[in-house]
């Protein structure tokens, strides 16, 4: 943001919404990490916390479409502060379905720790959490400082989420070939790399509107794509 | 005359179909008041079949370019433009121009609306008559109906039609003063702030005319609304200082502006 507005009431609504969803985006973080923090360790208080924040996320969400939609009908906003303005709606539509997915780890951490060697099992996605945590902190830092470059290296990076997590359901579909007791554990933790590979998608969906904030261009189209479980199949037991 | 024709082939011959064909040309236009220098080398070229807005601050010299194009500035005293502006290839500052017959063919519509103190009949048809386009009763008629229709106020003042045209609404007189400057049947619009002085359904009616208008005239319109420009243009021109900031499609300037002056301008943060 350059020069203030002539109105600076104007001034005041924007930077509201930057802050709400500066906000949002806190919780978002503090969210997913408590989730994966939970299913690693297989914390089920932690989990539950998880669980009950999703609440505030929601909340972000209505408010920050309900100021953009009174700022669009009070300001007619231009340019520059009509793609910050739309890029806040599209951003909180994200943060709010991280917020979902990391409620769904939560959910499934619970289910998961009741069954025998969960730990091994799990050790598996600490790579992938962390990878997806990293991308969703540093995707919130471009968009505070509104910077289009490190937009674009996060949308690169999210390439090696989408590996990690084919290589991920490789391991896990062996886990249960070799024993069916695994089976139940696996099929959530499944479920639990999906989400945190979505996480990623969803910072790359952020990354690709702060860029078109900051810089009034589309991305180019061609996105790195390199999730390829779509593919596998489990060879049938002789 | 010949020399239009001419012109007016040249014109076809290099214009391939998808390129946009250039109705009016500004080329290092500057324009005096006295010794103030209201405009600076101005180079900007008027599309045909399209709308261009120009907008900018008060002062910024949009309005000044615009009366440039069919010469209005010339009723203003100690008003000096040098440079080139054409219409159709052909000079109109040359000295073998007609400014009557180039008035007709560049008409306008100001900001505040002027109908003569006449009836609704005669504002119109007194334009085609002084130019010798209608010869009888008959004519003249058709010639009220067909652009009345255009302007879309024919069935609003069809059974009033020698009543004063000072008696109709705001809106209806500025559409009446549209209906006039079509009635001579002008290759090109000049619309200097039409909807200023009009409320918001007024100016939808004129924005939605503007809009039909379109397709066989060629619109240049000053106006201060941001938002209006966004609306009825395709082509956007934005001035500061009496200088020409940037030109460009009118989406683009609004979502995506090159020039920082443009930026803070449409966004609300002029100093």
């Amino acid at each position: 943001m350059s020069e203030p507005h002539t109105v600076t009431a104007y001034d005041d609504e924007l930077r509201w919404l930057s802050r709400r969803l500066s906000e949002m985006g806190g919780i978002a973080e503090g969210m997913v990490a408590d989730s994966l923090t939970a299913l690693i360790n297989a914390d089920t208080a932690l989990a539950q916390r998880g669980i009950s924040e999703d609440l505030l996320l929601d909340q972000g969400e209505r408010e920050i479409y309900e100021k953009a939609v009174l700022v669009i009908a009070k300001r007619q906003p231009m340019a520059s502060d009509l793609r910050e303005i739309i890029g806040s709606i599209r951003i909180a539509s994200d943060l709010e379905r991280v917020g979902d997915l990391g409620k769904n780890i939560a959910k499934r951490v619970i289910s998961i720790h009741t069954m025998a060697q969960p730990k091994k099992l799990v050790r598996g996605l600490e790579h992938l959490s962390e990878l997806a945590l990293t991308q969703l902190k540093e995707v919130l830092d471009a968009f505070s400082s509104h910077s289009a470059e490190q937009a674009n290296s996060i949308r690169e990076r999210d390439e090696e989420i989408d590996a990690i997590y084919t290589s991920l359901f490789r391991e896990l579909l062996t886990y249960m070939m070799e024993d069916p007791r695994n089976i139940s554990a696996c099929t959530h933790l499944l479920f639990c790399a999906k989400n945190i590979e979505r996480i990623g998608d969803h910072a790359t969906n952020i990354a690709e509107t702060v860029f078109y904030v900051a810089t009034g261009q589309q991305m180019t189209v061609d996105r790195p794509k390199d999730d390829d479980s779509a593919n596998i199949v489990a060879d049938p037991v002789e | 005359m010949n020399m239009m024709s001419e012109a007016a082939t040249e014109k076809a011959v290099n214009a391939p179909a998808d390129e946009p064909v250039i109705k009016m040309r500004g080329k290092d236009v500057c324009v005096f008041y006295g010794p103030k220098q209201a405009l600076y080398d101005v180079n900007l070229n008027i599309r045909e079949n399209a709308v261009t807005a120009l907008i900018g601050p008060s002062g910024c010299g949009k309005s000044t370019f615009l009366r440039t194009l069919n010469r209005m500035n010339d009723t203003i005293e100690n008003c000096r433009v040098t440079g080139d502006i054409t219409l159709d290839g052909e000079d109109i500052y040359d000295q073998a121009i007609d400014v009557v017959e180039l008035r007709a063919r560049v008409g306008m519509v100001f900001q505040k609306p002027n109908p003569f103190p006449k009836s609704i009949y005669e504002n119109i048809v007194y334009g085609p008559r002084i130019h010798g386009l209608v010869r009888n009763k008959a004519e003249m008629d058709d010639v009220v109906e067909k652009s009345l229709i255009r302007a879309g106020l024919f069935n609003e003042v069809k059974d009033r039609l020698h009543e004063p045209g000072t008696g109709l609404s705001g809106g209806q007189q500025q559409r009446l003063c549209i209906a006039r400057a079509i009635a001579v049947s002008p290759e090109v619009i000049l619309m200097d702030e039409p909807c200023s002085a009009l409320d918001p359904i007024a100016t939808a009616t004129v924005e939605e005319l503007i809009h039909e208008l379109r397709e066989n005239y060629t619109i240049v319109i000053v106006t201060h609304s941001m938002q209006q420009a966004a609306r009825v243009s395709q082509r956007t021109a934005m001035f500061h200082l009496g200088v020409l900031v940037e030109e460009g499609a009118t989406a683009k300037i609004f979502t995506n502006p090159d020039d920082p002056r443009t930026q803070d301008y449409i966004t609300g943060r002029f100093g």
